[in-house]
């Protein structure tokens, strides 16, 4: 699950509900890692056999994934449901679910 | 999304706690299920036509609890009930307090009254949220059959009056040694079936795991506990590497330990710190998971601390005094001082009646035969081994073996 950039910026209240949520989903044994990403970054682009790497930052804020979260869960549906809790929490935003392959 | 689809998701992920806070209130974990599964088809009444609501776990949870409520003022028999109906009626319930209501769940499914086949059904039914078909094709028996196990332990529990509580001191021990090896059970069949086609069976694993770091949080000061979680996030690890394309069985120390699961090792290690920190004598499944760190460790099988492998087996088996551990201490002892002292070992304990039957002796006196250069003595235990297990897989990674 990512978040996009672009979101208000979290308030006490929500730093002790959000707080909460993970340590609910890590006790369910559901949420395997959280992390943050920084705005700024390298961009690496490769043509020809040339590798060029550019300074951030990028287009849009709301197209820039700025957190993940690593949710182990049986089917989409699931997943799909614990984003509903989470953006309950957050408001207004942007974000995806996307599948992660193996090593399995 | 289907609103069915929905309604299960949420019925996964949620119906531990439903089903934990009903039985507190209606004091019958059979009845407890019962009212939750009609709060689900409310929801899947209500749902299509008014929209899923804003926060459908809640809505579940509320309507399961209604249900509750009802049967209570409806029913006489559960009327000595009555203080926890008033608290109900008020909705008024700690966080803290829904927890302990799993966990309470949790103790009465794998309650030692009950057959271990009906412990493990239960506690998937209940607390997994797994339903009778998805059980039956995971240990690949009739659904008849795990309905009528699930059916008869709830029976049971409610015949013998089991009081939905967390057990006292005095038996806190024994019942959780009970829930443990419930939940191990789960763990091993899916990750080397004992029945069946397949090898591994993800979908009891992944059960397992999800029990094991739910008991984590909810008794966090049982060392045991984290051990257990430790064990089975250090053998799912190892996933990716044990079988081949085909899906047959890689022995460990042929494992492409590269793909090993640094995440999943990751967690083992924090689950095994945790055992330690409490400063409790190491049980059975801390010195397993000590065990397994071990070898996760170990970047190339060369590099494995053999020696201190041998140690903890040593020690785990002064605990349970099982020869297959005993075996195992020979395999480790094997690796540190060679396979002719290791040899000696296992054929001093071949004769153990308890061993009987048991593919892996045939099997480990045939890796120490082989190394020995002892080709046709190898073969023949391979044979031997092969003929001893009921698994296809294994039975043909064995007999692949006989061709040295």
């Amino acid at each position: 699950m990512t978040l996009n950039g672009g979101v208000a910026a979290a308030d006490e209240q929500l730093y002790a509900e959000m707080g909460k949520f993970v340590e609910e989903l890590t006790s369910a044994g559901v949420l395997l890692a959280t992390g943050g990403l920084a705005m700024q970054g390298t961009h690496a682009s490769a043509s020809g056999g040339r590798v060029t790497f550019t300074d951030g930052p990028y287009a849009e804020a709301k197209e820039t994934i700025v957190s993940f979260a690593l949710l182990e869960v049986r089917s989409k549906e699931e997943a799909i449901e614990l984003s509903r809790r989470f953006w309950e929490l957050v408001g207004d935003g942007e974000g995806d679910i996307r599948q992660v392959f193996g090593p399995e | 999304m289907t609103v069915q689809a929905t309604v299960d998701a949420l019925w996964r992920l949620e119906s531990a706690r439903i089903v934990a806070v009903l039985s507190r209130l209606v004091r019958d974990v059979g009845l407890a299920e019962e009212l939750a599964q009609d709060a689900v088809v409310a929801a899947l009444t209500e749902w299509p036509v008014k929209g899923v609501p804003v926060n459908p776990g809640g809505w579940l949870m509320t309507t399961a609890r209604h249900r509750a409520i009802d049967r209570l003022r409806r029913d006489d028999r559960l009327a000595a009930n009555i203080a926890e109906l008033g608290r109900a009626v008020e909705h008024h319930q700690e966080e803290q307090e829904e927890q302990d209501d799993v966990l309470r769940l949790i103790f009465i499914a794998c309650h030692p009254v009950l057959p271990a086949e009906a412990r493990v059904a239960l506690t998937l039914k209940v607390v997994g949220g797994l339903t009778t078909e998805e059980i039956a094709r995971a240990f690949v028996v009739p659904v008849p059959t795990v309905a009528q196990r699930i059916v008869r332990a709830k029976r049971t529990l409610a015949d013998k009056h089991i009081p939905f509580e967390l057990p006292p001191a005095e038996e806190l021990a024994g019942r959780l040694a009970s829930v443990l090896e419930v939940v191990y059970l789960i763990f091993n069949e899916g990750y080397t079936a004992t029945a069946g086609d397949e090898w591994l069976r993800p979908e009891l694993t992944y059960e397992a795991l999800r029990l094991g770091r739910m008991l984590a949080e909810l008794a966090p000061d049982e060392p045991e506990v984290h051990g257990l979680a430790a064990l089975m996030e250090l053998q799912s690890s190892r996933n990716a590497a044990r079988l081949t394309p085909e899906g047959d069985p890689v022995p460990l120390l042929e494992q492409n330990r590269g793909r090993w699961d640094r995440l999943l090792i990751r967690r083992g290690y924090t689950a095994l710190l945790r055992a330690q920190h409490l400063k409790k004598p190491a049980g059975p499944y801390v010195l397993q998971a000590a065990i397994a760190a071990c070898h996760a460790r170990a970047f190339r099988p060369e590099d494995t601390d053999w020696p201190a492998i041998a140690a903890l087996y040593a020690s785990l088996h002064r605990l349970t005094s099982s020869p297959v551990v005993q075996l195992n201490r020979e395999v480790a002892v094997a690796m540190a001082e060679g396979p002719e002292t290791a040899l000696e070992m296992v054929d001093e304990i071949a004769g153990d009646p308890a061993l009987r039957g048991y593919h892996l002796l045939p099997s480990v006196r045939g890796d120490l035969l082989a190394r020995l250069g002892r080709v046709d003595e190898a073969r023949a235990e391979f044979e031997r081994a092969a003929a001893l297990t009921g698994n296809r897989r294994e039975r043909d990674a064995l007999l692949s073996r006989t061709e040295i």
